[in-house]
């Protein structure tokens, strides 16, 4: 059983030539089949976390290991950690001109699985895909991201969950930016990869809207750099009354 | 890349309108056109035609000390049955009709070379099968003159491929009777040192289209100067330029062309991929709507994809118009990066760096290489591209 183990994660980022510590000793396992919802304020470290486990280069890490399945993460290059089955949905995609959706999915797929799709079957899972996601089969045919609207962008990211079928699956604020009927659209996606039962997913979000379509299975609030409590789906109740203020003013988030 | 529109890279990418009495596309070259390389002064660099180009590394082509070798540059025609193919000498009556040489080079080479090349397509002949003319160094330095005429309605699809290493000045006429269709695909797929200085001149007939694709791979310095202009009202011009400058190359495409008669449509779009230090394109597109030109159409573009740092576009669109009485007339220039949040989403989908950056590559391209219009070259140029971008890689 796959499983993504975080032990004592400490990451920097340069920011106006000085060196800022934005993780301050993170500890996480997340196991296959599983949800863990992390919930914190706005510059708690949240989205750094998701892009240090992708590993984007604007991250440092000073401190501490992540594996998954005991292999060392960290000392993986990005395609190599997507290839070894961590799939981040990002919080704001990039446009990439000039690559169709289609020629990008078709290379990515390529490239996790080992070897290519079979066509037939490929375009038939895309455009079942696509049809489950509400999406427009002419998406297919654009560029990558570029002139989506907000919603669109969400869907083409779960798009690739469902098709990629990540072993951990980090989603970085996937319900921001969405209305009512694109958050339902978008979970329901979430949920049919997560009945599969082969998925651990890490759903990082501000708000507790999105838990009432994603049940999480255990809770964790994120503040000023660490995991500052843990529990299970009525933490996300007491959130949702009292807020974040416990967690920002003194006390647990120093 | 889309929020860097019209964002210079390492340099300007400037670009103007201007609605002149007098044009300022030919006051701002430092002599007239001429056939005779004494009529141009030495360049020191500091002119508005030469400012971009690296002249110590044209080997001598600019100031005179470039001697032809007399071998080790090879030209080789084939022809389909009809074209008629020539070698004539410098008195020839068909030379130099399309254009004047505009700069020292290309007065150089007018000046130098002591055969030129003359292939006819007589008059409503449509050909089913490309002229193909390969240009192959082999170390040498030359100068060379070369005249592909159509006479009123023929057709032709002309391949003319540079490979191998030269120190070459070479001017290329493209004669166009009226109601004539050409299309010349150029192709400077040079080795690393070569050094390759032209002028293409075409004089579009009444009625007829004119298609350039100019690809620029290889090479040292590289610059080509595609010039049109009309002889009759109703021509058309397409002219289509791709180049891929790779670390330490200087490649440059000026293009002028020249509304001196009403109701011709002229598109201009040419894009350039960078990669490695020192890699430097430029770009320089004049059009020029004369006061006489009335129903001018005419759109020009030029767009850079700059995938490493260390690599430099100068991309200078100038559009000037002497009347208003056109149906229409535009201009655009953009230079994008490819950036590390690029790179990183698509690593972050499992793929690995090089295949990114040739699937950015690629589909850049693949647009303006569907416009070619002509499935084998689009075939190799495609294929091409793969190979220069693994190499470049590697």
């Amino acid at each position: 059983m796959a499983t993504l183990e975080i032990r004592d994660l400490h990451v920097t980022v340069e920011a106006d030539n000085a060196t800022k510590e934005i993780l301050k000793g993170v500890d996480l396992t997340v196991k296959q089949g599983e949800t863990h919802a992390i919930m914190g304020p706005n510059g708690s470290g949240k989205s750094t976390l998701a892009y240090s486990l992708a590993g984007h280069p604007k991250y440092t890490i000073t401190g501490g290991t992540v594996t998954l399945d005991g292999e060392d993460v960290l000392e993986m290059s990005v395609d190599e950690r997507a290839r070894a089955g961590l799939f981040l949905a990002m919080q704001y995609p990039v446009e990439v001109p000039g690559v169709s959706v289609s020629n990008f999915l078709r290379t990515s797929a390529t490239a996790i699985r080992g070897e290519a799709p079979k066509l037939r079957t490929w375009v038939k899972e895309v455009k079942e895909a696509m049809e489950r996601l509400n999406m427009d089969p002419a998406f297919a045919e654009r560029n990558v991201n570029e002139g989506f609207s907000g919603g669109e962008k969400k869907r083409h990211e779960i798009l690739q969950l469902e098709l990629l079928k990540p072993k951990v699956a980090i989603l970085d604020e996937t319900d921001s930016g969405l209305d009512v009927d694109a958050l339902r659209v978008v979970s329901e996606g979430v949920n049919r990869v997560r009945e599969s039962g082969e998925v651990g997913t890490l759903l990082i979000t501000h708000y507790t809207r999105i838990l009432r379509y994603i049940k999480p299975d255990h809770v964790h609030v994120f503040a000023a750099g660490r995991i500052v409590e843990s529990g299970g789906p009525e933490l996300a109740d007491k959130l949702e009354a009292e807020g974040y203020e416990a967690y920002t003013k003194g006390g647990a988030s120093q | 890349m889309a929020e860097a529109q019209n964002i210079p890279v390492g340099s300007t990418t400037a670009g103007s309108i201007a609605v002149a009495a007098e044009s300022t596309v030919a006051t701002r070259m430092s002599a007239p056109p001429s056939f005779d390389v004494a009529d141009f002064p030495v360049p020191h660099g500091r002119e508005e035609e030469w400012r971009f180009t690296p002249l110590e590394r044209l080997r001598g082509l600019h100031d005179g000390t470039a001697t032809a070798t007399g071998e080790g540059v090879k030209v080789a025609v084939e022809a389909p049955e009809g074209v008629t193919v020539e070698t004539v000498g410098r008195d020839d009556a068909r030379l130099g009709r399309a254009g004047t040489p505009v700069d020292r080079v290309a007065a150089q080479a007018y000046s130098a070379f002591e055969r030129a090349s003359v292939v006819t397509v007589p008059k409503e002949t449509v050909l089913t099968e490309p002229i193909r003319i390969a240009v192959h160094g082999e170390g040498g330095t030359a100068y060379g003159h070369q005249v592909i005429e159509l006479g009123a309605f023929a057709e032709a699809l002309v391949v003319i491929d540079h490979t191998g290493d030269a120190v070459l000045a070479a001017n290329v006429e493209y004669v166009l009777g009226d109601g004539a269709k050409l299309t010349v695909v150029s192709v400077q797929d040079w080795d690393e040192k070569a050094v390759h200085v032209g002028q293409h001149n075409a004089l579009v007939g009444r009625d007829a289209s004119f298609k350039s694709v100019v690809v620029t791979f290889g090479g040292d310095v590289v610059r080509l100067h595609p010039r049109v202009q009309y002889a009759g009202p109703g021509g058309e011009a397409e002219l289509i330029g791709l180049y891929l400058t790779d670390a330490g190359q200087h490649q440059e495409h000026r293009l002028l062309v020249d509304h001196n008669v009403p109701h011709c449509k002229s598109n201009v779009v040419y894009k350039g991929a960078l990669q490695g230090d020192n890699a430097h394109a430029v770009w320089i597109g004049d059009v020029l709507i004369e006061a006489k030109a009335e129903g001018t159409d005419t759109y020009e573009m030029n767009r850079n994809l700059v995938l490493t740092d260390g690599a430099r576009v100068d991309s200078v669109p100038n559009l000037e118009i002497e009347t208003g009485e056109i149906v229409g007339a535009g201009h655009a220039s953009a230079t994008g990066r490819f950036d590390d949040e690029q790179l990183f989403y698509l690593m972050a989908r499992g793929i690995p760096e090089h295949e990114a950056r040739r699937l950015v590559v690629r589909g850049f391209f693949a647009e303006l290489v569907q416009q070619i219009g002509v499935p084998d070259v689009e075939e190799r140029l495609l294929a091409k591209i793969e190979e220069e971008l693994e190499a470049a890689v590697a």
